[in-house]
């Protein structure tokens, strides 16, 4: 059910802009209202997101350590796996944010005539990060259509990205890269019965919502073009605050642009903040320098506690009789 | 243990970054070029037209120069049969540029200006523009 | 009536879901499942709320008539004071990685025993009532309406998490289930809902101060019959003292291993290990809990229960603490205790004194872990050591979950084992070190009444003990944890009988070459020791 609900939601997503688009008057809502508000929700949505996490304290330090602690100096730590400096930490998450570390030990287990198997699993990794990275750079590479002149580490990017110099226009490696990871995370969300088992309509919307979008883009790049100079000046429009609607837009980009618009507006109230999350995640950003390190909790209070008066005052006689040495006899 | 001097620096290089565009462009967005068809062959046309449509060039003129680049070198067909019925010599140098000599003018305005970098001149030569045409 | 259930019954798990999905299907409480709930005095006696007579069977559970508004105030108060509770409520994107990560599904199939399962029984209601898109959305936006049927099903579910932590090991943003349970059994406690297993040692260590409610003079004489038990198998009369102020060290140690085995062996251990190498150190009857019960419980009670160790070393003068083998007990002192009852700048950073080693890893907290204290005294020479005396044994070494995942003491038990023990093979590496499996009855689970979802917890534990135990002969399991040690033995033997468990420093006491000992023909369990092959020339 949250399946066809949230393809629903996405096929209404493509079809209000197809059919919008044709009047002319509206195409100033898909092309610079939609956008306008998506970027604005997203932006603000997200800096309130992580302010209010940010209100909430961090009580106790809780790194989840994942190898040898700092110990005795002949024994070997493991510094980015049980960071107990900044330095560590500052590895840690890098390895975390930009290559999935956690992820990547990921096993599968299986029950075989009553023995445990745990066997490697790392294609969840594999998609994720291909996903994941190829997203990013897409991102990225569509500078090229916001910013004018255009910075020349975007050209590279670009260049980068279709070196392989297939098609005409040249395919990028990451839209490939990106249709390939979506579809790979939605079928193991379809055929896995136990990914299936767990995922809400919250999680499939996201993945036909960015499959949408990747998809419109290329129709867009090969198959159902449109003047990507008035789209440019479009979206420089956008950039500079001169929003205007060019001639020659297609309608496929208004659909492109109000699918990217509603994932913006959706980012921050979805579990797609995990982007933010993960910076704060306190069993991996933290160093585990527990016991050289005081942490401090700022909603400490004091609590009620035994003590060896109450304690002794209870026990007096006992301890005398036992031969235990006592405060006052 | 709050960490607000490491998360509100960190929110200003999201915000930073995610707003690039905005002041990246700040001031100083360039025109939008148009490309120029003021070349001695258009000026003499009667009825200026390309061999499709100025939309349809627009937006698919690099796909149709691969398939001419296909049909001529590959096929050996050097006959493009227009929309319109009209017969064109499928050739880059003596049919594109024939009319549109003025290449920084006119190919170079708009891909430049979306950052596109074709590889046409990879094999075929230059034209040679008069000085007079580069401004 | 587990012990009823065949292995081949126990075995029939399907990790394949249920066709209904978790929201629709009410929770089914089966006994051998859960624990008793907490006696209603044992509740009032440490002054926690809404103390109440219920059965976890029964239809209606007494709850207070706003029990919902306590939950959602509850609730709140946690979100506001814990970012982790915040955070891990927001950015699950449920990608399965924990699913099969966690002992208590390996071993009974239940779907809701995944670790995102779990925590989505909780992030339903958060949803539902904290977030804007659930008010309006519902069941769309994932979230779900707290009735008592959903409030019974988080009981049973936080009350089949031993915290291991071992899914927040392998999940991409580190959301610790541990997390979610410790606040969710907070929550619970509001509502009077704690189980009985978890609730009366805490107030006997309240009260008494340890678990097992052992009055001053009965722990004084418990490690006196140990001390005569070394004395009769070893030879050595020992002379432990107590409470005794101007020690160097004060050495505190789960209560259990004083009253129990196989902790007792563990026990004498320590005491023949500090009398090995002349320690000045004493026992406490005040802090004689270095575990902690609380902390199943809430955090407010776990640092009303922990504030009795920095009290007592202050009171009694001593220069650093000492502590014993235990699992949760360290993940307490480790990454707990100087933030609750600390600063101790009343205490010296710890130096061996009989190494001069000085534990920088402490400089703070001021407590050092025994292993790395008998690591360093190993690699220091200190200890006098036939490790022949272990050779008829087949040593693994199970880590426990808080000393692998909440501070990462790998190595020196290893260092430790290898020194005094020949014959030692290691479990397959998804199930040790940081990977380690939970014995199946952490975190206050390790009653009787439930024995079968323990033992069901603990099959991936004695599943990889079966390997070693079939492939290279593995006779012993050693460990480093007090609640290892008082469950290992029922898991090991259902799944794999003929393997005992042991404190690794009760293996370290059986290869000490003590000062005036006698003939050592029996171990520290009062058995003869083998003579094997070779067994004199190692």
């Amino acid at each position: 059910m949250g399946v066809m609900l949230s393809l629903i939601a996405v096929l209404v997503i493509v079809l209000v802009p197809l059919a919008g688009s044709q009047v002319s008057g509206l195409q100033y809502v898909f092309g610079v209202f939609f956008p306008y508000a998506g970027f604005a929700v997203l932006l603000a949505g997200f800096v309130f997101k992580v302010l209010n996490w940010a209100k909430s304290p961090v009580p106790f330090r809780i790194p989840t350590t994942a190898g040898q602690e700092f110990s005795l100096p002949w024994i070997k730590q493991a510094k980015l796996d049980n960071p107990s400096t900044t330095t560590g930490v500052i590895g840690r998450m890098a390895f975390e944010i930009l290559a999935f570390r956690s992820l990547f030990r990921n096993t599968k287990a299986e029950l075989r005539s009553g023995n445990l198997i745990y066997g490697p699993a790392k294609w969840l990794w594999l998609g994720a990060l291909a996903f994941h990275w190829a997203f990013f750079i897409i991102a990225v590479r569509h500078l090229r259509l916001f910013v004018q002149p255009i910075p020349g580490w975007v050209e590279f990017l670009d260049k980068i990205d279709s070196i392989m110099q297939i098609g005409t226009p040249p395919v990028y490696i990451t839209d490939v890269l990106l249709i390939g990871g979506v579809t790979f995370l939605l079928l193991r969300r379809l055929l896995i019965p136990r990914v299936r088992y767990i995922s809400l309509p919250a999680d499939y919307f996201p993945l036909f919502l960015i499959l949408a979008i990747g998809t419109t883009g290329i129709l867009m790049r090969f198959f159902i073009r449109t003047d990507i100079v008035a789209v440019k000046s479009l979206l420089v429009g956008l950039a500079t605050f001169h929003p205007f609607i060019p001639k020659n837009v297609g309608a496929i980009f208004f659909i492109h642009a109000t699918l990217v618009s509603v994932l913006m507006a959706y980012f921050p109230f979805s579990k797609l903040m995990h982007l933010g999350g993960i910076f704060l995640s306190p069993t991996r950003n933290l160093a585990n320098n527990n016991r050289m390190v005081r942490h401090v909790n700022p909603w400490s209070y004091p609590v009620k506690v035994h003590t060896y008066d109450e304690y002794e005052d209870e026990f007096r006689d006992l301890m005398k009789g036992a031969g235990i040495p006592v405060e006052r006899e | 243990m709050y960490d607000a001097n490491k998360i509100i620096p960190g929110l200003v290089i999201f915000v930073g970054l995610m707003t690039f565009p905005i002041w990246a462009g700040m001031g100083k967005a360039e025109p939008v070029p148009k490309p120029k068809i003021d070349t001695p062959v258009i000026k003499e046309m009667a009825e200026k037209h390309c061999v499709e449509s100025k939309n349809y060039m627009a937006d698919y003129h690099m796909q149709m120069l691969i398939t001419w680049r296909d049909k001529a070198l590959r096929d050996g067909k050097r006959i493009y049969v227009s929309s319109s019925g009209q017969k064109y010599n499928v050739s880059l140098q003596n049919t594109c540029m024939k009319c549109h000599s003025n290449k920084k003018e006119f190919c170079d305005k708009c891909h430049n200006y979306v950052g596109v970098k074709p590889y046409c001149w990879d094999c075929h030569i230059e034209p040679i523009e008069p000085k007079g045409n580069v401004l | 009536m587990a012990k009823d259930l065949t292995q081949k019954e126990m075995l029939r798990i399907d990790y394949n879901p249920p066709k209904s999905g978790w929201m629709d299907t009410p929770v089914k409480i089966k006994p051998g499942i859960y624990c008793h709930p907490a006696k209603p005095e044992k509740i009032t006696d440490v002054g926690m709320p809404n103390a109440h007579t219920w059965n976890p069977l029964d239809e209606d559970w007494n709850l207070p008539a706003n029990w919902q508004q306590i939950f959602f105030e509850g609730m709140r108060e946690r979100l506001d004071k814990h970012r982790s509770f915040k955070i891990f409520m927001d950015i699950c994107v449920r990608c399965g990685a924990c699913a099969d990560k966690c002992h208590f599904f390996l071993g009974s199939g239940d779907p809701k025993n995944m670790p995102v399962v779990r925590a989505e029984l909780l992030r339903s209601i958060y949803r539902k009532e904290f977030t804007t898109a659930g008010k309006i959305l519902g069941s769309l936006a994932g979230g779900r309406e707290l009735t008592p049927a959903v409030l019974k099903e988080l009981w049973y579910y936080f009350f089949q998490c031993t915290e291991c932590r071992r899914c927040s090991l392998f999940c991409p943003y580190g959301i610790d289930t541990a997390e979610i349970t410790i606040i969710g059994r907070e929550i619970l406690n509001l509502l009077g809902l704690n189980i009985n297993w978890i609730q009366e040692p805490v107030s006997n260590c309240y009260h008494i101060g340890n678990h097992l409610g052992l009055k001053p003079h009965t722990f004084k004489e418990n490690i006196e019959f140990l001390r005569d038990d070394i004395e009769s198998y070893v030879g050595v009369r020992i002379e432990p003292t107590f409470n005794r102020k101007g020690a160097e060290v004060l050495f505190v140690t789960p209560s259990g291993d004083v009253f129990a085995e196989p902790g007792i062996y563990t026990l004498m251990g320590y005491l023949m290990l500090f009398e090995h190498i002349g320690l000045d150190y004493t026992w406490s009857t005040y802090a004689s809990e270095s575990g902690n019960f609380g902390f199943f419980t809430s955090f407010e009670m776990a640092k009303r229960l922990n504030a009795k160790i920095y009290a007592e070393a202050k009171r009694l003068g001593v220069k650093f603490i000492i502590g014993g083998e235990c699992g949760h007990m360290w993940r307490v002192i480790h990454q707990y205790m100087d933030t609750f009852n600390g600063p101790a700048d009343f205490l010296e950073v710890p130096v061996s004194p009989m190494t001069g080693t000085t534990f920088e890893n402490a400089r703070s907290s001021k407590m050092i872990h025994i292993t790395e204290f008998t690591a360093d005294l190993i690699k220091h020479g200190k200890l006098k050591i036939d490790p022949s005396r272990n050779n008829h044994m087949k040593v693994t070494f199970h880590d426990s979950c808080n000393t692998s995942r909440a501070m990462g003491i790998l190595e020196e038990p290893r260092y430790v084992i290898n020194n005094v023990c020949k014959h030692f093979y290691e479990m397959p590496d998804t199930t040790i070190r940081e990977q380690t499996f939970c014995c199946g009855s952490g975190s206050g689970l390790n009653a009787s009444e439930n024995m079968e979802i323990r033992l069901r917890g603990g099959l991936p534990r004695a599943n990889a003990v079966k390997y070693v135990h079939e492939k290279h002969g593995v006779d012993t399991v050693a460990c480093i944890c007090a609640i290892d040690r008082a469950v290992l033995p029922a898991s090991m033997e259902y799944w794999v009988p003929g393997v005992k468990v042991a404190g690794v420093s009760e293996l370290v006491a059986n290869a000490l070459i003590m000062e005036g000992e006698g003939e050592r023909t029996l171990n520290l369990r009062g058995e003869e020791i083998p003579v094997t092959e070779g067994g004199d020339n190692v």
